[in-house]
């Protein structure tokens, strides 16, 4: 079969354990005649060699693991050809343990069969995928009633599931279609049964013609999630590449974009493409690439915006519906790391809001973590603000997943952005950027002539730990090594700049206001690139997001000096002064490390 | 533009983005096969003309000669970063199936398995060609690769149907094809464990008509062994010479495979009916690629 174009669908299929799902995409394939001759040769023969019959299932079951269990294991992509258009169909297991592999193929998909026992009946996994489609974006479904033979091909039967059904997926804001088949038999999946003709709507394959490829998002608000920003000077090439894959709208040269969460702005000099000339425009589900007019520091997180659009949302706090699939439980007094299109940031499941039971979708329970396999509403906070558009206005925009030990664990839409303390200070330093004058000499420019990264290295500990002396110390190392360095002492901002604040003793009401104002006198001296040292008593967490937030944050490094550190997030950690010398190489390997001291 | 053919290319590139934003130490393994050289032009589209990591071949020594030329010409065109390893113990032996002291699966595994897994850890030497002498060196860089780009597709066979965009493998190469984390969305496994590394798999959901018809439409070179020099005979995947037998074909350029693909005669033919491996294998490449074969 030659499809009329080369249009192409992913589909997903899911159920229950045990429903037929592997029988009913065998017998697909070999009613289309998609198998390769090799696949049904080699299935037969092994079928003979262990003398079982042969069964279509087994064309999926490719590999010797799942032959011996006899359950799909994982979420095999198989290609197939309608006289409509070519499929892959992402077959996702139904056994409980596996749920992680139907969200790895619900996730790719555009479309979705759901098979469901004829003889069984609605199951929990039937519930459980239906409410997970539902949050992973599949708006088209189909469900197969299977194994109709068993039931004698009788109409009632189909009848009650399918009002169960119904029901169950109007409470999830899902809808769908329903087909009597039997892939065991063949009725209704390619070819229309005659056993059952009660039935007149489409059969299987008929049902996955009917669905509606729909378009790339172009007539929301252009969102491009920045991977990276490449410069390959030294392969010759000067151009500053800002390189991501367009999520929603278009940009054209000439536009003026924002990058949130930092606010900054510029404007499209050109679109980039390698080998042929560049298009146009970049629109939704494009690879893109292009330069800006300005010299503005853009990095791999930040979310590209047009100035003439309305913004996304920012913030430290959202609520959340999630789906969880660690072993281990989810749980408050962890800390994940949550990203957000190409952003990721440490945070914490601040509030458990409530636990769905994917057995019993409308109990809802009160619990203080999320176990295995489990679905909820939360609210999450991140260690920093994020850009994100609510699940409402731009779903691609609303998709987090959480990381747990090095692996993805989990993953959710986000609902509703919800305040944070820092919003005030955040549109503050927004509208700075907006209103910046950008010096006439690049960053990079800047930093490959001085040999060194711009940092704000934060000196912090406790009260007569020895800051001031290591801060020093560190000053005159790098300055004698040739480096533009600079101590400076919190009282020369408290007694200068914050003038109008300071009040005698230790007043702590202005402290927010003091950090904000280093911060930005930090962030002055850093444009001007400049290894900025600063000293500060018993930095919190707290302390650093309000700092960070005037500051590009990946700018800085904190040390902490002496025993007992706060819940500030160090980069070293220096016990005593003991051996200072020691000391000095091993801040000196960091800087190294992370690049902020280089030779060219 | 066709329109399946610019999604492929879309996401493809996405995840080469992906890949080169997440891996300081990245490389991409070139087989010198279409669907590698394809993922090498994907590259050059990814990053604007450039190549940003090293290309890792494994040499066997029994590679068909015409392999290695192309190799080397492509190299210099495109001032690629080539690195070359091989598994020269076992080849000074002749513990090798053309030796006769060896059957087919202990020779990839020792030829193939064995130096692809000992160069990218960094425990074997690494030849990287050096264009300013225009010859291969000893490379005296041994870090090991934490990011791996490999060109499989999931249409080859079934254990490549089950792979993720990202997937991780341990401390010995090996994947445990029944614990394989959840990949969704445009979100992937970019954090490791130290001691581990993760393949990346751009093409997984390219066919093999899809990569005749890319290499058509882009006009990428391939090498010339895939085509009908008049015999009535050519090669449909390539490998070592005495394990790869070329196919009757009279297609003579990428259009006539295209066609030939389509509508012709290898219609119901398995890809890698001409790898003699994958027979002795039980139909698969299941064994092998458990410990680390591509």
């Amino acid at each position: 079969m030659i499809p009329a174009t080369d249009e192409k669908m992913n589909i997903v299929i899911a159920g229950h354990v045990d429903h037929g799902k592997s029988t009913v995409i065998g017998r697909l394939l070999a009613d289309t005649d998609s198998l390769p001759q090799g696949k049904l040769q080699q299935i037969q023969e092994l079928c003979r060699r262990t003398s079982k019959p042969f069964e279509y299932a087994f064309l999926l079951d490719a590999l010797k693991d799942e032959q011996a269990q006899g359950i799909t294991i994982d979420s095999a992509r198989i290609f197939f050809k309608s006289a409509r258009r070519h499929y892959l169909i992402l077959d996702a297991p139904g056994h409980i343990e596996f749920l992680r592999n139907m969200v790895t193929g619900a996730s790719h998909a555009e479309a979705a069969v759901l098979v469901i026992d004829a003889a069984e009946g609605v199951r929990e996994n039937s519930r459980r995928h239906g409410y997970m489609l539902s949050m992973l974006g599949i708006r088209q479904l189909t469900v197969a009633i299977n194994k109709m033979d068993l039931v004698d091909y009788s109409r009632p039967v189909f009848d009650t599931i399918v009002q169960e059904y119904s029901r169950f997926l109007s409470e999830i804001a899902l809808s769908g279609s329903f087909i009597p088949v039997s892939g065991m038999q063949g009725d209704n999946i390619a070819v229309a049964s005659r056993r059952m003709d009660w039935y007149k709507g489409p059969t299987v394959l008929e049902a996955l013609d009917g669905f509606i490829k729909e378009p790339p998002p172009l007539d929301k608000p252009f969102r491009m999630p920045v991977q990276d920003v490449y410069k390959f000077t030294r392969a010759g090439d000067t151009r500053r590449i800002i390189a991501g894959t367009v999520e929603t709208g278009a940009i054209r040269p000439g536009d003026e974009v924002i990058f949130y969460p930092s606010g900054k702005k510029g404007v499209i000099r050109s679109l980039e493409r390698f080998a042929t000339q560049p298009p146009s425009s970049y629109q939704a589900a494009q690879a893109a690439a292009f330069t800006l007019e300005e010299q503005i520091y853009v990095a791999r997180g930040q979310v590209a915006v047009q100035a003439k659009d309305i913004g996304p949302q920012v913030s430290r706090r959202m609520k959340v519906n999630l789906f969880w699939m660690g072993k281990e439980p989810l749980t408050p007094q962890k800390e994940y790391l949550f990203k957000i299109g190409t952003a990721k940031q440490p945070g914490r499941i601040e509030e458990i809001l409530s636990v769905m039971d994917a057995a019993e979708l409308n109990a809802k329970d009160k619990k203080d973590q999320i176990d295995y396999h489990n679905v909820a509403e939360c609210i999450i906070k991140t260690d920093r603000a994020m850009a994100f558009d609510t699940a409402d206005a731009i779903p691609a925009l609303s998709r987090f997943v959480i990381v747990d030990n090095y692996e993805i664990r989990g993953g959710g839409i986000i609902r509703q952005a919800l305040p944070d303390s820092q919003e005030p200070l955040r549109q503050q330093v927004m509208r700075r950027n907006l209103k910046w004058a950008l010096s006439a000499v690049s960053r990079e420019r800047r930093w490959e002539r001085l040999s060194q990264k711009a940092c704000l290295l934060l000196v912090t500990g406790h009260k007569n730990a020895g800051k001031k002396e290591l801060a020093r110390a560190i000053e005159k190392k790098l300055f004698a090594e040739g480096k533009l360095v600079y101590f400076m002492g919190i009282a020369n901002v408290l007694y200068g700049v914050d003038a109008d604040i300071k009040t005698p003793g230790p007043n702590q009401s202005h402290r927010p206001e003091h950090l904000r104002r280093l911060g930005e006198v930090a962030n002055l001296m850093l444009d001007a690139g400049i290894i900025l040292i600063v000293t500060a008593i018993g930095l919190t967490q707290e302390d650093l997001e309000i700092i960070r937030n005037a500051v590009d944050s990946d700018l800085i490094e904190v040390l902490w000096l002496g025993a007992e550190p706060t819940d500030i997030k160090i980069d070293l950690h220096i016990e005593s002064l003991e051996n200072l010398n020691e000391t000095l190489s091993q801040i000196k390997r960091l800087l190294q490390q992370k690049g902020i001291i280089f030779s060219i | 533009m066709s329109d399946h053919l610019e999604q492929l290319e879309n996401l493809s590139i996405h995840i080469l983005r992906e890949a080169y934003a997440n891996f300081k130490s990245l490389c991409m393994l070139w087989s010198i096969g279409k669907d590698s050289t394809v993922l090498l032009w994907l590259s050059r589209k990814a990053f604007l003309g450039h190549v940003p990591f090293p290309l890792i071949h494994i040499d066997t020594r029994y590679k068909i000669p015409e392999m290695i030329e192309y190799r080397d010409q492509l190299t210099r065109q495109w001032q690629l970063d080539m690195i070359y390893g091989m598994n020269t113990e076992a080849l000074d032996r002749k513990e090798t199936y053309p030796d006769g002291n060896a059957d087919r699966l202990r020779c990839c595994k020792l030829l193939k398995t064995e130096a692809l897994k000992n160069t990218l850890s960094g425990q074997w030497p690494r030849y990287r060609f050096n264009h300013a002498a225009n010859r291969y060196e000893t490379d005296p860089n041994h870090d090991p690769f934490t990011g791996v780009i490999v060109g499989l597709r999931a249409d080859e066979e079934g254990s490549r149907s089950k792979e993720r965009y990202f997937s991780r493998r341990d401390r010995a190469s090996e994947w445990d094809i029944a614990d394989q984390p959840p990949e969704f969305w445009n979100q992937y496994k970019t954090d490791f464990a130290p001691g581990t590394h993760v393949r990346i798999h751009p093409l997984l959901d390219w066919t093999e008509l899809n990569v005749w018809e890319y290499i058509e439409r882009e006009k990428i070179p391939t090498v010339s062994l895939y085509y009908d020099q008049g015999a009535g005979k050519r090669y449909r995947s390539l490998g070592c010479w005495p394990c790869t037998f070329p196919i009757d074909s009279t297609a003579r350029n990428p259009q006539e495979i295209i066609e030939e693909l389509r509508s012709g005669q290898l219609k119901n033919i398995a890809e890698r009916s001409g790898r003699a491996q994958d027979a002795e294998d039980g139909g698969g490449l299941e064994t092998l690629r458990r410990e680390g074969y591509m």
